[in-house]
């Protein structure tokens, strides 16, 4: 996390080693992320004693694996819309993607354990194929992202609705180890997504293609200016995302043993994605925030899903609940982004003293 | 993702003038555009249908489009001053549910209950802006959570299923219309309805707090700087757009009767339609009668496939490559124009 201090936005005072401990330090508390982990924390504790106290226990290891194997399909979805959202983007045909991966591995393995290299490469391929059309469409034809992955995401359904009606079956049993073995004690899946994860930060903190989508989303027209191929930078993105999605359609046809035309719009991977994401601390606007809240948000949700199972909350008052608190979570966030910022910010009302307490008393401990 | 020689035309603009400018340029002259393209479906429809060209036929397709016109019109609202509502589908819903449990088929409950139903619309709108203004939640995420807030609610009244009915003279607003007008055979609520929201929006948008909309959307600190309350604009919109989903779950109501599907994907359609219109979403740009023509020729687009009896399946791929084709060739015809 240390290495958060060498973003080029956050002023840094080179000068020695002593400074740079603090500027670390200060730089951490600083990110987007932050106060994720703040929320994180304060929400595992509040499900703890909230399960105690319906006398339950939430620490076990088949509880923690179970949340962790739940987190996953949603968790690479996510990792892939942190990257278009930090790009100042959005792809909302994620969850149809999801959907038609799941179906294609299922065809392409069609019951032959030889198959599924090729498969594995099929639904990768479709996912950078999709990715590739949604940047295009948004940078060389200038459709606004929202409509422009809306767009691809009724063609893709089209395709799924006219062609496939029920479950599609060909997954082999060799390919279904990867939703159910363990590596060790840890789910192989687990192992996957924390791939991906790691795979996402490297590449937003190491890569130059990273530096240049946080220039991206930040100003695009800035970069431009300074030399950033910017269609480049967004179809990469985009390319990304879309592997990621197909990347979970794989997960869950090897979960499900088949392929699913309504495993990605039932599961809502495309709006609550981008709900993990901002959940996380990314800046829905772009440019700022990361994979590591994103996962924290994914784990938020989880927590949460998993508690209200406990509780046997009804199904209904559990999405009443999980509305209020992502409304609160992100409240707390702006306000304390906007606390930091109070010097620059123009006041333009009169809330701006003293706002928030009615929402969010869940975060009370976190704040 | 090699482009050969793709990025040369993009480059040159910064050059042409300020980077703001530009994009705005760009959009500027949207609106035509979706005329152009109701235009050529209207043509396609008439040749194809002998009835459609009649006074009836036109009346029914219009008393058709008032619902999703009306939310386009809310949404303008919104989209123009630089938020999303994602919450009008689900209000849809809420409304038309809330309607039948509420009035339970008894005509002297009807008026009563509009007034409930309003009531809720105003109250969606303003915690939707409340949130998105004094707690600073972006809108799009709000809206998303109030989707599933009032989902939630409502069945859980409910206990899963909508009970009750609509009374008729609730239904009459979707169904009824004037009779006797000369020339027609009659003149559907439905599109008086629309004409008197679509005039109302257009009288608001021209006026001042049409302007503060649109500068809100367009830069809202420079907005706040020359005065303008921002956070009371954005929160007007809000309830705006809420009011437009309660006015037209109404007439849904009287169409499609009472099911939990029938708000559903109804806010990505507003939106759409809006931005066919040539809004532009982040704000600062935009019609009323622009998403109105939007709405029309979506609600067009769906009679065509309808009349050539399209899968529904395939009706979805073909709306998605439309949508990014017109919504392109504006961005397209604005850029060299």
């Amino acid at each position: 996390m240390s290495r958060v201090a060498d973003r080029p936005r956050v002023q840094v005072n080179t000068g020695s080693a002593r400074n740079f401990v603090a500027d670390s330090l200060a730089a951490i508390t600083r990110t987007t992320s932050g106060p994720v982990y703040l929320v994180l924390v304060g929400v595992f504790f509040a499900c703890l004693i909230a399960v105690a106290i319906h006398g339950g226990e939430f620490l076990t290891g088949e509880a923690i694996k179970e949340m962790l194997v739940r987190s996953v399909a949603l968790g690479i979805v996510a990792v892939g819309m942190t990257l278009v959202i930090l790009g100042a983007s959005l792809d909302l045909s994620v969850a149809y993607v999801v959907s038609l991966a799941s179906i294609i591995a299922a065809e392409v393995m069609d019951d032959a354990t030889g198959n599924i290299l090729i498969g594995i490469v099929a639904v990768i391929g479709f996912g950078a194929l999709v990715g590739l059309v949604n940047g295009l469409v948004i940078t060389k034809l200038r459709v606004n992202p929202f409509i422009a992955t809306l767009g691809v995401a009724l063609i893709i359904r089209g395709i799924i609705e006219s062609r496939y009606q029920g479950t599609v079956t060909g997954v082999p049993e060799g390919f279904q180890k990867l939703g159910y073995d363990d590596l060790g004690p840890i789910p192989l899946s687990v192992v996957l997504l924390f791939a991906v994860v790691a795979l996402g930060w490297f590449i937003l903190r190491y890569t130059r293609f990273g530096n240049r989508l946080y220039a991206v989303g930040g100003n695009e027209e800035v970069a431009k200016l300074s030399g950033v191929r910017t269609h480049r930078v967004l179809i990469g993105a985009h390319v990304l995302c879309a592997m990621a999605a197909a990347l979970t359609g794989l997960f869950l046809a090897s979960r499900l043993g088949a392929g699913s035309p309504t495993v990605g719009p039932e599961g809502g991977y495309d709006l609550e994605a981008i709900a993990a994401v901002v959940l996380g601390g990314t800046y829905l606007l772009g440019g700022r925030g990361g994979v590591l809240g994103t996962i924290a948000g994914v784990l938020i949700l989880a927590m949460l899903d998993h508690t209200f199972n406990e509780l046997e909350v009804n199904a209904f008052a559990k999405d009443v609940a999980r509305g209020l608190i992502i409304i609160a979570a992100v409240a707390a966030y702006s306000i304390r982004w906007r606390r930091r910022k109070r010097a620059e910010a123009v006041a333009d009302g009169p809330g701006d003293s003293g706002t928030g307490g009615t929402l969010q008393p869940q975060e009370a401990g976190a704040g | 993702m090699s482009m050969p020689s793709a990025p040369a035309p993009t480059e040159l603009e910064p050059s042409r003038g300020s980077q703001a400018a530009g994009a705005a340029l760009a959009w500027l002259r949207g609106v035509p555009v979706v005329w152009l393209v109701l235009a050529v479906l209207l043509v396609w429809l008439s040749v194809e249908s002998s009835v459609f060209a009649t006074p009836e036929g036109i009346l029914a397709y219009l008393k058709r489009s008032a619902p999703i016109a009306i939310l386009a019109i809310g949404a303008y609202f919104v989209l123009a001053s630089g938020e999303f509502d994602l919450s009008v589908g689900s209000l849809v819903t809420v409304t038309v549910v809330v309607a039948a449990k509420l009035s339970d088929g008894d005509p002297s409950n009807t008026y009563p209950v509009i007034a409930v139903l309003f009531a809720i619309g105003i109250a969606v709108g303003l915690f939707n802006g409340f949130c998105t203004t004094i707690l600073r939640v972006p809108s799009f995420i709000v809206t998303l959570a109030m989707l599933l807030i009032l989902n939630g609610l409502v069945f859980l009244w409910t206990n899963g299923a909508p009970t009750g009915a609509l009374a008729d003279n609730f239904r009459e607003f979707g169904r009824k219309g004037i009779e006797g007008i000369p020339w027609l055979d009659e003149l559907p609520y439905s599109v008086i309805v629309l004409f008197v929201v679509a005039g109302f929006a257009v009288w608001l948008a021209r006026g001042g707090f049409g302007r503060r909309v649109l500068a809100v959307g367009d830069n809202d600190r420079a907005a706040a700087l020359s005065g303008i309350s921002v956070t009371r604009v954005r929160i007007a919109a809000f309830v705006l757009s809420a009011t437009s989903a309660v006015i037209a779950a109404i007439l849904l109501g009287g169409f499609a009767g009472v099911t939990a599907q029938v708000g559903q994907g109804l806010e990505f359609q507003a939106i759409t339609a809006a931005v066919l219109g040539g809004t532009v979403l982040g704000g600062g740009r935009g019609s009323v009668m622009g998403a109105v023509g939007g709405a029309l020729v979506l609600q067009a687009l769906f009679q065509l496939l309808n009349l050539y009896s399209v899968e529904n399946a395939v009706e979805q791929t073909v709306t998605g490559l439309l949508i990014i084709g017109a919504v392109s060739l504006a961005a397209f015809r604005t850029r060299s124009g």
